[in-house]
C-alpha cells in the first residue's frame, strides 16, 4: 500500500515537473522569438517583408547593414554614443567614487547633510525633470551668445554625458558607500601606520579591494545610457549630434513613409548587439550584482 | 508662463486649477493607472509563479533559463518598442500572422495599435514582456535563502506545493515582495513614458497618452513650462502617495527563517 502510494507520487512528481519544463521553455520562447527574428529581418531584403513574417529570410542580405551604417548615418551615431557613455563613466567613477568613499568614511561638518541630499536624489526621476534641464541649458546658451558669440550647452556631447553621469550619482553613491561601511577599519588603520595618506590609502587599498562593486555600477550604467533616448533626444537636437537609440527612432519614423525595413532592423541589430555581446559574456556578474540593491528607472 | 521669455509672471495655482479641469488629464490619469494595475498584476503573478519554478525544482538548464528571462531587460526601450511595432503590424505583423492559423485566413486584421479599445493592452503586453526577467531575478535571489530544511518538514507533514508556496515562500519574501511593488509603481510611470514616446506617440486619439508622455508634450513640444511642470508636481505626489499606500496596507509582522 505504502509503496503504491510513493509510486503514484512519483507519477506526479514527473507530470508535475514536465509541466514546469513546458511553461517555462514557453516564456524563454515567447522572449527569443522577438529578438531572434529581429535578427532574422534585418538580413532580409525589402521585398521580402510583404509576404508572411514567420518565413525564413531567402538569403543574407548584408547590404542592409551598409545602407544603416552609411546612408542612416547609424555609424557615426554609435560613435556619438561609444564617446557618450565613455565620457559618462569616466566622470561618473571620478565622482562617485571618492565622493562615496568619504561620505561613508570621514566625519566632518556637512556629511549628514549631503548624505540626506544624495538619499533625496534617489526619489528624482530624471524623467520628471528632462524639460527643466532643458531650460537651463537653454538660458545657459543665451546668455553665453552674448560672450562667446555662439550656444554651447545644447547639442554638445560632453554636456549630454554630464548630465547622464549627474543622474546617476545617487543611486551609484548609495550602492558604493553602503559597500565602503561594510570594511572593516582596520585596513585603513595598517595603511596609515604604514606611513600612507588618505589619498593613498582609497586609492590603493580601498578601490582594488571594492572592485566587483564598481564593476556592477560601470555594467548597469553602461547599459543605461547605451540605451537612453528621452534626455538624449531633448538636448541632441541637430542631426549630426544623436545617439544610436535615437538614431534608431529616426529610422523607425522613415519606414513609415519609404519602404526601408531591412536599413530599419539592421540598425536595430547595431543598437542592441553591443548589449548582447557585454551581457552574455557577463551575465553572471549582472544578475548577481542586481540583488545588491539594483533599481531600475 | 512661457520659459523662452524673461519675463515671469507669477499664477499662483492657476496651472493646477487649468489641470484639474483638462479632460485630457482625466484620461491621460486613466490610461496610466490602468496600465500600473493591469502591469502589475500581472508581472508581479507570472514573475513570482516561474522564479518559485525555477528555485524549487531542480531543472535542467536553469541558468540558461535565467539567463534568457533577463535578456529584454538589457535591451533599449526603442529597440523593444522597434520590435513590438513588427509584432503588432495590422497586415505584416507576426501577432496577426500567427493567429490567422487559428481564426482563419480571411480573418480581419486585428488592429492592435491602432483600435482604441485594444492599444492601451497592446502596450501592456510590451511592458510586461520587457519587465518580467527583471523581477523573476529579485524574487529568485530572496527565494534562494530560503532554507531547504523549512521545505522538507513541510512536505514531511504532507504540505503539498501550494501550501508550501503559499505559508512558506511567500511569507519569507514578503520584504522583498513590498520593495517590489513600491518598484512598480514607479517603474510604470517611468517605463509607460518611454514606451508611449517610441511606439504610439499617445495615440490613437490620444488612448495610451500617459502621465508622463502628456507632461513632456505639453512642456516641450507644447511649450507650456509651467502646465506641464504642475503636471509633473501632481504625477510625482500621486506616485508617492500611492507607494505609501501600498506600503502601508502590505505592512505585516517580520518573519525569520
Amino acid at each position: 500500500m505504502i509503496t503504491d502510494n510513493r509510486s503514484r507520487r512519483g507519477v506526479s512528481d514527473k507530470l508535475y515537473k514536465g509541466f514546469i519544463y513546458v511553461v517555462l521553455i514557453a516564456l524563454a520562447v515567447i522572449i527569443l522569438i522577438p529578438v531572434l527574428w529581429a535578427f532574422m529581418a534585418s538580413v532580409k531584403q525589402d521585398s521580402e517583408f510583404y509576404g508572411n513574417p514567420w518565413a525564413l529570410p531567402l538569403g543574407i542580405h548584408l547590404q542592409n547593414f551598409a545602407d544603416a551604417w552609411l546612408k542612416a548615418k547609424m555609424g557615426s551615431f554609435m560613435l556619438n554614443s561609444v564617446l557618450v557613455t565613455a565620457i559618462a563613466l569616466g566622470l561618473l567613477l571620478i565622482v562617485a567614487l571618492p565622493a562615496s568613499y568619504v561620505l561613508s568614511r570621514f566625519k566632518f561638518r556637512g556629511n549628514a547633510f549631503l548624505n540626506m541630499m544624495f538619499m533625496a536624489g534617489l526619489f528624482i526621476n530624471v524623467n520628471y525633470i528632462v524639460v527643466p534641464i532643458f531650460l537651463m541649458l537653454n538660458n545657459g546658451d543665451k546668455a553665453l551668445r552674448g560672450i562667446l558669440g555662439h550656444p554651447v550647452l545644447l547639442n554638445n556631447l560632453f554636456v549630454l554625458a554630464v548630465v547622464y553621469a549627474a543622474m546617476s550619482l545617487p543611486f551609484t553613491i548609495y550602492l558604493m558607500s553602503g559597500y565602503f561601511k561594510s570594511l572593516p577599519k582596520e585596513f585603513e588603520e595598517a595603511a596609515s601606520v604604514d606611513g600612507a595618506g588618505n589619498f593613498r590609502t582609497m586609492v590603493q587599498i580601498i578601490m582594488p579591494m571594492a572592485k566587483p562593486s564598481i564593476v556592477t555600477v560601470i555594467l548597469f550604467n553602461f547599459l543605461s545610457y547605451w540605451n537612453e533616448y528621452i534626455i538624449s533626444m531633448t538636448l541632441l537636437t541637430k542631426p549630426t549630434f544623436k545617439t544610436l537609440p535615437v538614431g534608431l527612432m529616426n529610422l523607425m519614423a522613415a519606414q513609415k513613409s519609404a519602404v526601408q525595413y531591412g536599413q530599419m532592423y539592421a540598425g536595430l541589430v547595431l543598437v542592441m548587439l553591443p548589449t548582447l555581446i557585454i551581457y552574455i559574456l557577463v551575465q553572471k556578474k549582472l544578475t548577481q550584482g542586481m540583488t545588491m540593491g539594483g533599481l531600475k528607472g | 508662463m512661457g520659459g523662452y521669455t524673461d519675463n515671469k509672471t507669477f499664477v499662483g495655482f492657476q496651472n493646477f486649477s487649468k489641470l484639474f479641469q483638462s479632460e485630457k488629464f482625466y484620461q491621460t490619469f486613466q490610461n496610466s493607472v490602468l496600465l500600473i494595475v493591469i502591469v502589475t498584476i500581472v508581472t508581479f503573478a507570472l514573475a513570482l509563479l516561474f522564479a518559485s519554478m525555477l528555485t524549487r525544482e531542480k531543472l535542467k538548464g536553469q541558468n540558461f533559463l535565467r539567463v534568457v528571462f533577463y535578456i529584454p531587460n538589457i535591451l533599449s526601450v526603442v529597440v523593444i518598442s522597434a520590435i513590438f511595432s513588427a509584432i503588432f503590424d495590422p497586415n505584416s505583423g507576426l501577432l496577426n500572422a500567427f493567429l490567422k492559423l487559428f481564426r482563419g485566413f480571411q480573418a480581419e486584421p486585428i488592429l492592435w495599435l491602432g483600435d482604441q479599445k485594444i492599444v492601451i493592452f497592446s502596450l501592456a503586453g510590451a511592458m510586461i514582456w520587457q519587465a518580467i526577467g527583471y523581477y523573476m531575478v529579485m524574487y529568485m535571489a530572496s527565494m534562494a535563502n530560503i532554507p531547504e530544511s523549512l521545505y522538507e518538514s513541510a512536505g514531511l507533514e504532507g504540505a503539498g506545493r501550494m501550501t508550501q508556496f503559499f505559508q512558506i515562500t511567500i511569507p519569507l519574501i514578503w520584504t522583498n515582495i513590498r520593495t517590489t511593488l513600491t518598484f512598480f509603481i514607479i517603474s510604470t510611470i517611468n517605463m509607460s513614458f518611454l514606451f508611449v514616446m517610441t511606439m504610439t506617440s499617445g495615440g490613437p486619439d490620444g488612448a495610451t497618452e500617459v502621465f508622463l508622455s502628456y507632461m513632456y508634450k505639453e512642456a516641450y513640444t507644447n511649450s507650456s513650462y509651467g502646465y506641464g511642470m504642475a503636471i509633473g508636481v501632481i504625477v510625482f505626489l500621486f506616485s508617492f502617495a500611492l507607494a505609501g499606500i501600498l506600503n502601508a496596507v502590505t505592512r505585516r509582522e517580520h518573519l525569520e527563517y
